[in-house]
């Protein structure tokens, strides 16, 4: 059974908050749903499926389906970290496909500045019996050490320059400026990114991404609710996971688990790299970028650094617009968990509703990708291939 | 640096390697049916499912396949994933080197370290 076009994205909604104290964790849900909802034209009691990853509180789905007050006949809960969502898409596809559900809802929300998480804490154990545990966080093991050494190694592998990863946060700096909720809206340069402080080498503190309170959620339906609604018709042509570990000690920091998610993505929309106008792709750190479009096949492993040098990922100037929200980087990665504004601004391309700045002309084919997890040690890698119809 | 203080989960699956390492030992796991060593250590074998595995005493030698520094910490410390001879590759931390030294390819020797919450840890200084 292939999901390429038995389902649409009706409904997207990024909540407008980068910082928000005042309000709850399943508030923020709540209000990213509501958002998505009146974007598609559909009320709450129209939904019978729900999507959510690890950032939800409670056991799965449960208790925000409660404070919703939902009435649900399909729930995932499948969590991969930040590129949950993407996963969830192809997921309620499937569920829609089957006759599981008509009308699913994903939603994503956290308030990490709230709860002032310290910039470069440790990884969160998610369980501390967790077998990999005792041989990494010992070690001091964190996001940014995790990701520098992929940087390092792709560095000494490839001869990627640190110019070359700057050029990434300078091509999401330039979609910032037009995004008047993005977190940095300055323009930065090569040099700026060179010049900011080294935090795990080889990445400095332009090569992360912003922490962000906020969220957002999006709707997947049939075929025929989505063409009886009034938004612009954005189908799924494609979409697939992989997951990539340590396997056993035989380590490849060099490439992620999108090579195969990737490939299998554009293998059910019957569609290539060169016909994809337009990607959002997860940008934990600027290496993430460079790693992860040579495995979705944009440009040959290793030659990345060279792809998204010279302002080619800059909407209007390169030949592969990418994140044109300003992405993670500089725009907004709530909860650490950068997928759901990947979806949500690739919609916004095919709709025609980017900011016109940045809006790509004549975009019918989109791609939204993320890594979730680690790229330095284990992840879950989700590709979702859209089409304006 | 162990952010969970005398915390680490020794099951009983790993228990040898961390008794080992208290006497100054460092252990691997290898598989009697396939021969493959594997990282980090398994009842059963990850790369043939074989519930024939073996603790082997490793050499303790091995290169740096990727590394890190993390500036921001007071003091700074290297992360490292090391392949080891016997094949399997681990993250660990490089100890008792210069942090500026550090490279790729660099071959480097086992430094089993006494943290101060108590966890023995393996790691591992230039060679």
């Amino acid at each position: 059974m292939s999901i390429n076009g038995q389902a649409y994205i009706v409904g997207a909604y990024e909540h407008p908050t980068r910082k928000a104290p005042d309000k709850s964790l399943a508030q923020l849900h709540a209000e990213v749903a509501f958002g998505a909802l009146a974007d598609a034209g559909l009320s709450k009691d129209d939904i019978d499926g729900y999507f959510c990853g690890g950032d939800a509180p409670g056991t799965g789905p449960l208790s925000l389906v409660e404070y919703m007050n939902l009435k649900v006949r399909h729930a995932d809960s499948t969590n991969v970290g930040g590129s949950s969502y993407i996963l969830h898409v192809n997921h309620a596809a499937q569920a829609i496909a089957a006759g599981k559900c008509n009308i699913a809802l994903i939603t994503l929300a956290g308030r990490p500045r709230s709860e002032s998480q310290q910039k470069g804490a440790p990884q969160r154990v998610d369980n501390p019996v967790q077998p990999d545990f005792p041989w990494e966080q010992p070690f001091g093991m964190t996001t940014l050490n995790a990701y520098a050494m992929c940087a390092m190694r792709h560095m000494h592998q490839f001869g990627t320059t640190p110019e070359q990863l700057a050029w990434v946060k300078v091509a999401a700096s330039h979609h910032a400026q037009h995004n008047p909720n993005a977190m940095l809206r300055d323009v930065v340069t090569v040099e700026d990114v060179a010049n900011s402080p080294v935090i795990a080498d080889p990445l400095r503190r332009l090569d992360c991404c912003v922490i962000s309170d906020g969220g957002g959620a999006v709707i997947v339906t049939r075929p025929e609710i989505a063409r009886s609604l009034k938004r612009p018709l954005v189908k799924v042509r494609g979409a697939a996971e992989a997951i990539k570990h340590l396997a056993g000690g035989d380590v490849d920091l060099t490439y992620s688990g999108g090579a195969r998610s990737g490939a299998l993505a554009f293998e059910e929309a019957k569609l290539t790299p060169a016909d994809i106008k337009y990607v959002s792709v997860y940008d934990s750190f600027t290496i993430t970028v460079i790693i992860q479009l040579e495995d979705l096949g944009f440009c040959k492993k290793g030659e990345g650094g060279r792809f998204v040098a010279d302002g080619n990922l800059i909407s209007g100037v390169g030949k592969l617009p990418f994140n044109t929200d300003g992405g993670g980087l500089c725009n907004n990665h709530p909860n650490h968990r950068g997928g759901m504004t990947k979806i949500i601004e690739a919609v916004r391309q095919l709709r025609g509703e980017a900011h016109p700045a940045v809006q790509v002309a004549n975009c019918d084919l989109a791609m939204a990708h993320g890594t979730g997890g680690l790229l330095g040690t284990r992840h879950g890698s989700a590709s979702l291939i859209l089409e304006r119809e | 640096m162990s952010i969970l203080s005398n915390t680490l989960p020794h099951h009983p699956e790993v228990q040898p390697f961390w008794s080992a390492l208290e006497e100054g030992r460092f252990l691997i796991k290898g598989c009697r049916s396939c021969g493959r060593a594997h990282w980090y250590p398994r009842a059963h074998c990850p790369f043939c499912t074989s519930a024939d595995t073996e603790w082997r005493e490793a050499s303790g030698r091995g290169t740096i396949y990727s590394y890190s520094i993390m500036r921001q910490a007071k003091p700074p410390y290297a992360i490292a994933y090391v392949t080891l001879e016997e094949g399997p590759t681990m993250m660990t931390n490089i100890v008792d080197s210069d942090l500026e030294a550090i490279r790729i390819g660099k071959p480097v020797e086992i430094a089993i370290r006494r943290q101060p919450d108590g966890d023995v840890l393996p790691m591992f200084k230039l060679a």
